[in-house]
């Protein structure tokens, strides 16, 4: 299990190949990788901050892979999330779930994704031409991790 | 002594990220803890209202207004998540 939080860029692709590495059981790799947006609710957006809560954050996804990993039989998973400045086009998340089949390894990714965008403390604030401002909860996220319970 | 945490467009409204505060006996739990900070006015009136959107951590869990709150924790106050 890899959780990591970080300013920098990732590879996604030596990612979800290092999840498979040395293991021929895995027949199933399924991936997510979240981008930063040139359209946001104030407008077109030049930068994108994301701020968490060093620890608990931390905690709280791994939390989430623990319970993605007593739903499904799952061999492996990363998530990585990016902190600090980002642009349109840049790579926010990566989440991917390594299984024997395909069933189980869609749908660890989908929930880690639903209970990462409801449950793990991080934040966006949104940088426009009309000034900056942090970015509503949305309550379509709040009935995709219902979906779960 | 309990140390306060305050992160994204709360941090910002009240105009600090973190405090550490002596708490009166009667404080032990989120509800009383939150009128107890209401009391200092102005944003922290208007955004620390149990009914309103803050969220509430206590020692990195997930919280709410029933929960007790004593001596050595650690307690965020932020706004509903908008991470991935």
């Amino acid at each position: 299990m890899t959780i990591r939080i970080q300013a920098e860029d990732f590879d996604a692709g030596a990612e979800i190949r290092a999840l498979s590495q040395g293991n021929p059981s895995i027949g199933a790799v399924a991936s997510f990788i979240g981008l930063v947006r040139d359209l946001g609710e104030g407008g077109t957006v030049s930068e994108m901050t994301l701020e968490h809560y060093p620890g608990m954050t931390e905690k709280a996804l791994r939390e989430i892979a623990e319970e993605a990993r007593q739903r499904w039989d799952i061999a492996g998973i990363v998530i990585i999330h990016r902190v600090g400045p980002l642009k349109p086009a840049d790579q926010i998340v990566l989440v991917a779930a390594a299984g024997s089949h395909r069933g189980e390894a869609f749908a660890a990714c989908e929930f880690i994704m639903d209970y990462l965008k409801t449950r793990a403390p991080f934040w966006k604030k949104e940088h426009t031409p009309n000034g900056s401002q942090w970015v509503d909860a949305r309550e379509k996220d709040d009935h995709a991790a219902a979906r779960w319970t | 002594m309990v140390t306060l945490l305050y992160f994204a467009r709360l941090r910002e409204a009240l105009g600090i990220d973190r405090e550490t505060v002596e708490l009166p006996l009667e404080i032990n739990d989120i509800y009383a803890l939150m009128q107890w900070l209401r009391a200092r006015g102005n944003a922290w009136e208007n955004e620390l209202t149990p009914s309103g959107p803050v969220r509430v951590a206590v020692n990195q869990e997930m919280a709410d207004a029933a929960t007790p709150v004593a001596d050595g924790d650690e307690v965020a106050f932020f706004p509903p998540v908008t991470g991935g």
